[in-house]
């Protein structure tokens, strides 16, 4: 057709091209859209992402030793940390002068906390020769050795020495239960100090178990959902989002009040006569309350996806299943279940995420047995004030997490996420 | 569900014990809720139920719990913070959530994949994570302990309620709509709020109240972010548990248990009248 126009192309009323035409149209129209979500992306990039940055970073700062020991990192150049000898006395001098000055405008306490973390016993070396070291006179080493042996200790100035860089890896050896040897090698922290390593296992074992409690409940539901006529289940499935509406603190409140020993569950069983009445059973305050709480907070997420899988597998499969001889069993395991995987998939990974980061219910429940990795977050932010081991854990927990919902998009797709 | 007819013995039996384990498991899923209401009424300050309650003598119950509730300024003052941060955050997730929507429901939309993957993660990231890195960078920009530091953070956690209902809604939507209010002769100012915002309408409160709910409900980032000028309602609900235990949370949680029964109802009414306005069967 085109051939027989004179000029050989189509073109608008207005002689433009029609391919230019609707080029322009579709460049306009995708202009349009990036300006409607211009503006929560930019609100998200700045209450969102840049915190997220700030705080990875912050798990990799180390700007208090390049800053309040600038004198002495500078004076450190010459010395050898594998020599057997301690520095020279203009080291000490510059040592003595930061001490002072770090005493004088208060940032001698940030610098006692952040040595502290690599040596203990550094928090009071330094504040002692902080005090010291104003009212010194040379020979500064003398002084300083006086006024605490740390300074004699060739440790003391490796450690220094090591971490006057502006970016450490430290925290992150912290988050794992390892630290740098005096020899600058990374070797496991003392046994008795090891906590990390065994709660992120304790966070990833209890969220498969609640996971796993949570498919076990959520596929009977999900099939009994899906199976029933659209009027009943449409009741019932109030019944599973009334939970999920509730607040999450009424539903940690309530298991307190049925959980604790003189909760109501107890009370239940001692009146029957199944447990005497000193001798209560514990099921709050450790791993198990957390993990009762937790199944129960995270079900509804297990059986939407399951249930939204469920309902689009046509009821005949299993009868044509049954009409060619299957055993009811079989005929559930190698026709209905193989088309559940997508929505268990979909479940298990949506509630391990939701699971592992969660703070509210293993900190009122959990006691000291059930906690999780995020409450130790929590404690560095908020009790020790060790932020940059808070930002590494954070970090690190992070990274899991990413992956994860990495994977959960590939499969299921976070634009087909429903919310009830 | 109905048993067929040829089901054999142990079919039947089978189908009456997976009734009854479906009926344990929805009883484990709400009778924790039910358990509370009654036990608020309790006239000690126990959190559980007394001879008196269980011989159902009135002594044994009374309303000291809510009466203590509604005179403490404490709890009132926390239930006005949470209102205004819930109300100031919805508004705020809703128009940018609501906007992006339907930029990401266009269909020259780039990259949509990617930016929606962005704008769902707040909701993926766990909680304490957002916390800590909004504390860290709030107080550097002196947001932090402010109304305006924890209404921010909140709408970023209500910003993808918003978006996947609306989008949701807004995939759903038959564009030929439009072209038969055209082709009727309406205008298309006629057009947009005769046709297309009522269909859109049920999506975006959903929405809203999605985001209003998260906030209402939001406990950590306000344990971060605010100071003690903004407690909310979750925060002194929170520091009660962790401090005096007293049955004044379980009369909170009963009140709280009611609006959510609320909501739920008019998100289900808000569902039903969205299908019968498509023309959809209702369910």
């Amino acid at each position: 057709m085109s051939s027989s126009v004179s000029s050989g192309e189509l073109t608008t009323a207005d002689g433009v091209p029609l391919k230019v035409s609707l080029r322009r149209a579709v460049r306009r129209s995708r202009l349009k859209a990036l300006l409607l979500v211009a503006p929560l992306l930019l609100f998200l990039v700045i209450a969102f992402v840049m915190p997220i940055f700030d705080m990875l970073s912050r798990s990799v700062a180390n700007t208090e030793i390049a800053t309040h020991l600038s004198r002495t990192v500078a004076a450190l150049e010459d010395w050898d940390p594998r020599s057997d000898e301690l520095p020279e006395e203009p080291v000490y001098e510059a040592l003595a002068n930061d001490l002072a000055e770090g005493h004088e405008n208060r940032a001698i306490g940030r610098l006692s906390s952040r040595l502290n973390y690599e040596k203990s016993g550094m928090r009071s070396a330094v504040m002692r020769s902080g005090m010291a070291s104003r009212t010194m006179d040379p020979p500064y080493k003398e002084g300083l050795l006086e006024a605490h042996d740390a300074w004699g200790d060739l440790e003391t100035w490796r450690l220094i020495k090591r971490e006057s860089s502006p970016y450490t890896l430290s925290y992150y050896l912290a988050a794992i239960d390892k630290q740098y040897s005096p020899e600058g090698e990374i070797v496991d922290v003392a046994d008795d100090r090891r906590i990390y390593q065994g709660l992120f296992w304790r966070t990833f074992w209890m969220s498969s178990v609640i996971t796993l409690l949570t498919l076990v409940l959520g596929f009977p539901i999900a099939y009994l959902l899906a199976n029933l006529p659209l009027r009943k289940s449409n009741l019932l499935m109030i019944l599973v989002l009334l939970p999920f509406w509730t607040s999450l603190l009424v539903r940690t409140t309530t298991w307190i009040a049925i959980l604790q020993s003189q909760g109501v569950l107890n009370d239940i069983m001692v009146v029957l006569g199944v447990i005497a009445d000193d001798a209560r059973w514990q099921m709050i305050h450790n791993k198990l309350g957390t993990i009762i709480a937790m199944t129960h907070i995270l079900l509804p997420f297990m059986i939407l996806p399951l249930y939204s899988v469920m309902k689009t597998i046509p009821p005949s499969y299993m009868h044509a299943a049954r009409s060619l001889g299957g055993k009811p069993f079989l005929s559930f395991r190698r026709v209905y279940f193989p088309l559940t995987i997508p929505g268990i998939a979909a479940g298990a990974i949506l509630v391990f995420i939701l699971s592992i980061g969660y703070y509210i219910t293993p900190a009122l429940v959990g006691g000291q047995s059930g906690r999780f990795i995020t409450n130790y977050i929590a404690y560095h932010m908020q009790t020790s004030l060790n932020w940059g081991l808070a930002a590494a854990i954070a970090s690190i927990l992070l990274f899991v997490v990413v992956v994860f919902y990495l994977v959960f998009n590939r499969l299921v797709g976070v634009d087909k996420v429903k919310l009830g | 569900m109905a048993i067929p007819s040829y089901a054999t013995r142990s079919e039947r039996i089978w189908h009456y014990v997976f009734r009854g384990l479906c009926a344990l498991i929805f009883l484990f899923l709400i009778g924790p809720l039910l358990i509370i209401i009654p036990l608020s009424f309790n006239a000690e300050p126990y959190f559980t139920f007394t001879r008196e309650m269980l011989s159902f003598d009135p002594a044994g119950y009374s309303w000291r719990w809510y009466e203590d509730f509604f005179t403490s300024s404490r709890w009132l003052n926390s239930i006005k913070n949470s209102f205004i941060i819930g109300i100031c955050s919805t508004l705020l997730a809703t128009v940018l959530g609501t906007l992006a929507a339907l930029g990401l429901s266009s269909r020259h939309m780039p990259a949509r994949g990617l930016f929606m993957a962005l704008l769902i993660s707040p909701m993926i990231v766990p909680l304490i994570i957002s916390a800590a890195a909004m504390f860290f960078f709030f107080s550097k920009i002196h947001l932090a302990q402010t109304y305006l530091g924890v209404i921010l953070a909140h709408t970023v956690l209500g910003i993808p309620f918003v978006v996947i209902t609306v989008t949701a809604t807004l995939s759903s939507f038959d564009t030929t709509l439009i072209r038969a209010a055209h082709s009727l002769g309406a205008s298309p100012q006629r057009t947009f709020f005769k046709v297309i915002l009522p269909l859109v309408t049920p999506g975006v409160v959903s929405g809203a109240l999605f985001a209003f709910i998260t906030s209402f409900d939001e406990v950590v980032v306000v344990l971060f972010v605010a100071g003690p000028g903004q407690r909310t309602m979750p925060i002194q609900m929170w520091s009660g548990i962790r401090e005096e235990i007293s049955p004044t949370i379980l009369a909170v949680a009963t009140l709280l248990v009611i609006l959510s029964i609320l909501l739920l109802t008019t998100l289900e009414l808000l569902r039903r009248r969205s299908e019968r306005l498509r023309g959809m069967t209702p369910s």
